[in-house]
């Protein structure tokens, strides 16, 4: 069973969002997205200072099987990409909720999303099966 | 209808991902792909291979008929037992399918072809054997095991009578032979020692549980396919199909040309391609930086063009992606290959990149 924190959104796309204290965003794929890809062996995070706008990818997410764009679920500026994770892609197996987040981002004022709650997301990966 | 193997329903209790192979249900992993590749480079894991089509062939004239046949020559095949790898050949010297072929003495031979193609094989093999008067027979009655890895001969083995199991550690490699009422060859797919066991299905799911218990791995496709590509071996529709030649696929050392008199399906196509000199050939890639190289993406060729990946990996031993690429003939030793519109650069290797547990290119020069 995937494990889907209560405290957190989620996106359509399996990336979940955690509101830090100043503000940011913090930014990953959710358990059932890092186990339906299996094993990660690369990851390309963004650089701090790069403006995204909702729905654009940020990260490249290769496992074993195949390789991955991760969207951004929010319009802003990236404050911090995980660098640790070029070392360690793995994190994001092991760890998808802590260790293994991508970035931070400080949303743009008056930027909105469109964000699943966890009892929504957890019935959207029910019907997706597996 | 996806077809299953008399291991599904265990696979499934094994908690394995099932995907679709080549119209087979079919394990992808148990837990991490990773993992199941080092537990064969370092101690013992079992496939279900039984997807793949086992055919026996019997008749007078069956030699001359597989001389007929196959662009390798199974003249070489004088002591029972003894296996052989080659291709099956359409008219334009196109790879219809890569087998391995069994010598089995007076009883004739037995095939080893590929899931994926096994049917259109089998119509194919079927018309020619009409005119040897070779009968084919499908044995759909057994399942496959692979076991493979440093300990895998002595793992399998351990589930042998003790006679048995002296008579399977005494096989040659390429060689395989009945023991206990099983087919054992000491042949794989992983670059690593083992066996390849073909055994009636109804015991296939109490073999796999004691190999379990034996501290044998359940390693499944995706596993095999890393395993494979690491030994520097080709994927029949990946690495070559009815449009590639063995000669632009790495398997010029297949072909047997010689004695010239052997007329082979395809031998007429292969010696105009090699009189005129292949355009291209099958290389391995070495990516220089981080990223993973993936089949089809572009191949760009210093002062010799382009070419493709055919397949392309992560390699859990090397830590580095790698790949094998169909490129022109004059490519050198570099090349850089387009990931997503970057262009990164990676060494021209020759496969394999690792064989019995040791890389076979140097971490250092990488």
């Amino acid at each position: 069973m995937s494990n889907v924190p209560s405290d957190l959104k989620y996106t359509k796309t399996h990336e979940w969002l955690r509101t830090l204290p100043d503000g940011t965003v913090e930014v990953g794929i959710t358990d059932h997205a890092q186990h339906a890809l299996g094993d990660l062996v690369f990851v390309e995070v963004p650089e701090a200072g790069r403006k995204l706008s909702a729905g654009e990818p940020f990260a490249v997410v290769e496992s074993v099987k195949a390789a991955s764009d991760v969207y951004s679920p929010i319009a802003g500026e990236v404050t911090a990409g995980n660098a640790a994770l070029a070392a360690e892609p793995e994190a994001i197996n092991s760890d998808a909720y802590g260790k293994g987040w991508l970035m931070r981002i400080r949303p743009s004022a008056g930027a909105s999303a469109t964000l699943l709650s966890p009892a929504d997301y957890e019935k959207l990966i029910a019907e997706e099966g597996d | 209808m996806t077809r299953r193997t008399p291991l599904f329903d265990l696979h499934q209790k094994l908690g394995a991902r099932i995907v679709d192979f080549g119209g087979w249900d079919m394990p992808l992993q148990y837990g991490s792909q990773i993992a199941e590749h080092h537990a064969v480079r370092r101690g013992a894991g079992v496939f279900d291979v039984s997807h793949m089509c086992v055919a026996d062939l019997k008749g007078a004239r069956v030699r001359q008929f597989l001389q007929s046949l196959l662009a390798n020559d199974v003249g070489k095949l004088k002591v029972p037992g003894k296996a052989l790898y080659g291709c099956m050949l359409n008219e334009t010297g196109g790879v219809i399918d890569d087998l391995i072929v069994y010598f089995l003495g007076e009883s004739g031979f037995r095939a080893v072809v590929n899931a994926g193609t096994r049917d259109g094989d089998l119509v194919w093999m079927r018309r020619h054997a009409a005119a040897f008067g070779v009968d084919i027979l499908e044995r759909t009655d057994l399942a496959m095991l692979a076991v493979q890895g440093p300990e895998a001969r002595g793992k399998a083995a351990s589930l042998l009578s003790p006679p048995g199991a002296t008579s399977a550690l005494a096989l040659e490699p390429f060689f395989g032979r009945e023991i206990d009422g099983w087919f054992v060859a000491r042949t794989g797919y992983t670059g690593e020692d083992g066996f390849e066991i073909m055994l009636p299905a109804a015991e296939a799911q109490r073999v796999w549980k004691a190999l379990n218990s034996a501290g044998v791995t359940s390693c499944g496709l995706g596993a095999r396919d890393t395993l494979r590509l690491e030994a520097g071996m080709n994927l029949y529709g990946s690495d070559m199909d009815e449009r590639t030649s063995p000669f632009e696929s790495g398997l010029a050392w297949t072909v047997a040309l010689e004695p010239r008199e052997r007329a082979f399906i395809g031998r007429g196509a292969l010696e105009a391609i090699r009189a005129r000199g292949p355009q291209r050939k099958l290389v391995g890639l070495l990516l220089e930086g981080r990223g993973v190289l993936r089949s089809h993406q572009k191949v760009l060729v210093p002062e010799a063009g382009e070419g493709e990946i055919t397949s392309g990996t992560f390699s859990p031993t090397l830590e580095r992606s790698i790949a094998l690429a169909r490129v022109p003939a004059a490519a050198g030793a570099s090349a850089q290959v387009d990931i997503r519109g970057k262009l990164l650069d990676a060494r021209i290797v020759r496969p394999p990149f690792v064989r019995h547990g040791k890389a076979l290119v140097s971490p250092e020069v990488i």
